[in-house]
Order: structure tokens, then sequence, then C-alpha cells
């Protein structure tokens, strides 16, 4: 039973007061645990309805700066009571089922997806005992429930009983197992070095060796935050819900409330993955010592947070990709490069370890072997695969090949 | 598996289990029927949580849930008019027959054996062990089972490759 023992959060100065409270009122058995961990839960989810509501300002406001526009402005002082507008709106929107949907599937889809997302959180440490259930298999329980999402998209997509809701979720289905491979063998390199997947294990070896895993394991670092966006649909990876092709994906039937889940649940996926990115790369609740004069939390969340702006700042400047180039970059690039990664890291570990070396000298070298290595690993095989050369022809789209030329009707056709 | 938690996790995780495997034999729809089988899925993994087998627990999920009913969804939906219309077959009889005589076997193995309990605690985590144990004693059907996965692989890739696309453009 490792989820009900061990050690337990507390929210420092607001929680040890409640629990001393709790250990007076002497309840019998577990139940103190069991209060502990709803409280927790209870915690976490109004910090993420709450971070979700802002950042949907922040997103709308800062987006519309990268495109010249003024974005939402008139509910509120400068807009900011829009999320709420729209929250409230999509509440009270009629709850429309259509009639030839799979009834029950069609309203598990929008739960379902909205579970994982939010369980994710329970392993991430948000200080320094701040984590929910610090499991000893962390990082892969984080990877697992992920991949939860992948029957809930499907469950939506095949509900509807429409064909672009079912294509957008086929798509979804695609990419999500084809980056889910690239994610693990991301996650797999920094898990090597450290020697456990326990997050605060993680966290705890970049703080005694003063080093954010991104130093050491930059291509991972990249890796993970590319099949990250993959996973939370965003910009340029948002092809499930691909407007001009799609309608919006596999919640083009989703209206209401019913919508409203998907909307908060790639949020929250957003947040998810902005903070596994921050745990294992960039050091998690610690900053060079830092952490002694400030709370852990604040300096985790500025970390989250900022990572999360990256991928709005993608989001609003990158253009969307084609899904067969999508497919293609993940098989063809990422996925041998990141096999290579992890030999490597394999590697400088032994060699670590045979030569006993100093970590003043080990960790320089293999961040530097490392970042030499992800430049001419990135450079050499897209070489290989003839980027870059010049010499790459524009490839023909698959249908015009199927009818063997181009037919130029009207003005071309003369010249 | 003394305190009461671990029991009434046990119990529901059980009743979970079985019961959304009973709902995968009797469901109609082929979808509805992978939906109870990721449901009974996730129910084994609770079942491997409560033995303190966590490493396991977590593979469940990856596996079976991510993959494995994915898998399964997709094959079903390739197939025309799977997920809807399905009539009942002639193994029907056979087939409720075979699985109650594998159930009273199994039932009666369990209540026949005598269970050895040792007096250990639980394992504090046993990812590290498996790790060791998978490169060091089974290091050699850790690689067959990869050699294996891989020729999977590679026969997948050349079973669906089209005609004459063997100069690559």
């Amino acid at each position: 039973m490792f989820l009900l023992k061990g050690e337990w959060y507390d929210f420092r100065d607001l929680t040890n007061p409640i629990r001393s409270l709790l250990d007076d009122l002497g309840l019998p058995g577990d139940a103190d645990y069991v209060i502990w961990s709803l409280l927790g839960g209870a915690g976490i989810l109004l910090w993420l309805i709450l971070s979700v509501l802002a950042f949907i300002w922040i997103e709308r406001r800062v987006v519309a700066l990268m495109q010249n526009r003024k974005g939402p402005n008139r509910v509120g002082p400068a807009g900011l009571l829009q999320p709420v507008a729209d929250a409230l709106k999509l509440l009270l929107k009629e709850a429309i089922t259509p009639r030839a949907t799979d009834k029950y599937v069609f309203w598990l889809g929008p739960v379902l997806i909205f579970i994982p997302t939010v369980v994710v959180f329970a392993v991430i440490p948000f200080g320094e005992r701040m984590a929910l259930a610090d499991l000893n298999v962390g990082v892969l329980f984080l990877i697992a429930i992920a991949g939860i999402n992948t029957p809930a998209v499907f469950m939506a997509g095949w509900a509807s009983n429409n064909k672009y809701a079912l294509l957008g979720a086929m798509r979804v289905i695609a990419m999500l197992i084809s980056y889910e491979v690239v994610q693990v063998l991301a996650l797999l390199g920094p898990v090597i070095l450290v020697g456990s997947m326990r997050m605060q294990d993680v966290v705890g070896w970049q703080d005694e060796f003063n080093t954010p895993l991104l130093l050491l394991q930059p291509l991972c670092f990249a890796a993970y935050l590319i099949a990250g966006a993959v996973e939370i649909n965003r910009s340029p990876m948002d092809i499930s819900e691909a407007e001009s092709e799609l309608a919006a994906g596999y919640h083009t039937e989703y209206g209401g409330i019913k919508f409203g889940f998907f909307y908060q649940a790639e949020y929250l996926a957003g947040f998810a993955v902005a903070a596994t990115a921050v745990t294992v790369f960039l050091g998690g609740w610690t900053l060079w010592g830092l952490e002694d004069y400030i709370p852990g939390w604040i300096i985790f969340l500025s970390k989250l947070y900022i990572t999360f702006f990256v991928y709005i700042w993608s989001r609003g400047t990158l253009p969307r990709l084609r899904i067969d180039q999508l497919m293609a970059f993940a098989w063809k690039f990422m996925l041998p490069l990141m096999v290579l990664n992890v030999l490597a890291v394999g590697a400088e570990i032994m060699v670590w370890h045979e030569t006993e070396a100093s970590r003043n000298v080990a960790l320089p070298a293999i961040g530097a072997v490392n970042a030499a290595l992800a430049l001419v690993l990135v450079v050499g095989w897209g070489r290989f695969l003839g980027h870059g050369t010049g010499s790459q022809k524009g490839h023909r789209a698959t249908l015009t090949r199927e009818v063997g030329k181009i037919y130029y009707t009207g003005a071309e056709a003369s010249s | 598996m003394e305190d009461t938690g671990s029991v009434i996790a046990f119990w529901l995780f059980a009743a979970m289990t079985v019961g959304a495997a009973v709902g995968v034999a009797a469901s109609r729809n082929l979808i509805h029927a992978v939906g109870m089988l990721i449901i009974s899925f996730a129910g084994l993994a609770g079942l491997y949580v409560t033995l303190s087998a966590d490493f396991i627990a977590v593979a469940q999920v990856l596996i079976y849930i991510g993959a494995i009913a994915v898998l399964i969804l997709f094959a079903i939906v390739l197939t025309p008019e799977a997920g809807r219309h399905n009539q009942e077959g002639f193994m029907r009889f056979p087939a409720v027959a075979l699985a109650g005589i594998t159930a009273a076997a199994m039932i009666y193995a369990a209540l026949d054996t005598e269970w050895v309990l040792s007096d250990r605690p639980g394992f504090e985590g046993t990812a590290t062990v498996i790790g060791d144990a998978l490169l060091d004693k089974y290091a050699l059907p850790f690689e067959i089972a990869s050699v294996l996965l891989l020729v999977a692989v590679l026969g997948a890739i050349v079973l669906v490759r089209p005609e004459g696309a063997e100069e690559g453009e």
C-alpha cells in the first residue's frame, strides 16, 4: 500500500495547524489520512481551476499582442472577467446530445478525459514535502496516466457518430501513440542519470549536484517539450482539431459544459506537461539554494508558468504542421535520436562509475558531450534524411502521385 | 492485508474487475465491451496496488489501458459493422459452459490450496528489484523478448508496405 503510507505533503503554514488539530481529535484508524488526501486533492483542484481561469485570459491577451490585435478587453477591467463570462456561458448553454450518438459513451468521454489530467498532479512535488503521493514509480505513473487520454479521446470521437469527429479522434490517437514512444524515451535519459523514478529523487538529485538536468540532457528536454505539445494538442501540433480540415476534431459534436470539459482538460494537460518538464529537467522546487529563502512551491509555480508560456508563445507564432510531417518527424527523426541518446547516457553512466571521477569533472564532461551529441545528431540526422542540403526535391502530394500528373485549369493551362 | 483500508480496497477492486468482466461478455455492442474491458484492466491495476506491486500496477495501466485497449478499438473500428448489430452466435452455450468450467476449476484450486503466509512486510518498491533481475539474472529471456518484439514490428511494416513502394518516392 504505497499510496496510503509514507510522507504526506504539508502546505507548510496553511495546513500544519489543521494537521495538529486532526491529531488532537484522535480520529480512529486511517481517518486522518483520508481527510488529508481529500484536502490535498481539493487544494490541487482549486489551484488548477484558478490557474486555468487566469491563463485563459493571459493566453488570449498574449496571442492577441503577438498577432497585433487587442484581445478580450470588454468584460471587466482589461477583459479580466472574460474567462468567468466564458465559463458561465458554457455552463448555461443547453446540453445538446445528438440523437444518433451512443449516449453513455458520449457522456463518458469528457469525464474520462478530465480525470487523468488531474490525477497526474498527485505525484508532482510542489515543494520539499508537498507531494500528494510520492510514488517510487512516479515518472512511469505520469506516462501511464497520460496514456488513459487515448481511449477517452476515441470514445468521444466514436460516440459522436460523426465523420469528422471520428477522423479527428483517429488522428489524435495516431499522434499520441507515436509521440508517447518519444516521450518515454525522452524521460528515460534523465531517469537513467538519476537512477530513480521517484519524482522527489529526481528533484533531490538535481539539488544535490546543483545541476538542472536540462544542462545534461538538452536533447531530451527539447524532445519532451515537442512530444508534450502533441499531447496537449497545441499548435504547431494541433492537427487533431485543424479547423480547416476537420471542423473541430473529436469534440465536434460537443457543446456547452461538455465542450468546456475538453477545453479545460487541454489546459490541465498543458500544466501537467509543464510541471513534468519543470520537475524532471528544470530542478523542480529548487533553484541553486534560493529555496532556503522563499517557499519551494513559489519557485516551482514560477518555473511552471514560464514553461507553459513557451507553449502559448509557440501557439502564437508557429504555423500548423501537416499530419504526415508530424508522423514522419516522430518516427524517422525523434525516435532514432532518442534511442541513440539513451545509449549515450548509459555509456556515460558506465564510464562515470568505472573511472570514479569526481562530480566536478564528470558532470561538466557529460553536459558538454551531450550538448555536442545533440548538435551533431540533429544536424547529422537531418542531413542524412536530406534536409538542409539543398538537394531535397519537393514531394508531390499523394493524391497527385496517384493521378499521375497535375492537370492545370484556366490561365496556367495555356502557359 | 490486515488494515481495513486494504480490505475495503481489495473488495472494491475485485468487484470492479469481475463486474466489468461480466459486462464485457454480456454487452451486445463491441465498443461498450471494450470500455468494460478497460474498467476491468483498471480494477486489476488497483488489485496490484493492494499487493504493493507498484511497478506492475503502473505497467498494467500503461500497457493494457494505454496500448492494448486502443489496439482492440482500432481493430473493431476497422472491421465494418463490427461495433453495432451483433447477433447471438451459435457458440454462446459452449462458451458459457467453458467459462463456467474454467471458473469452477480455478475457484476449487484456490480454495483447496494450502496458502503459505509469510510474516514479511510489504515491498518498499519493486521497480529497482525488477530492473536488476531483468538485466542480470534474466538478461537472456529479456533480450529474446526484445528481439521477438523487434521482429514483430519489422514484420508489421513489411506486411502493410504497399506494392511497388520500393523506391521510397
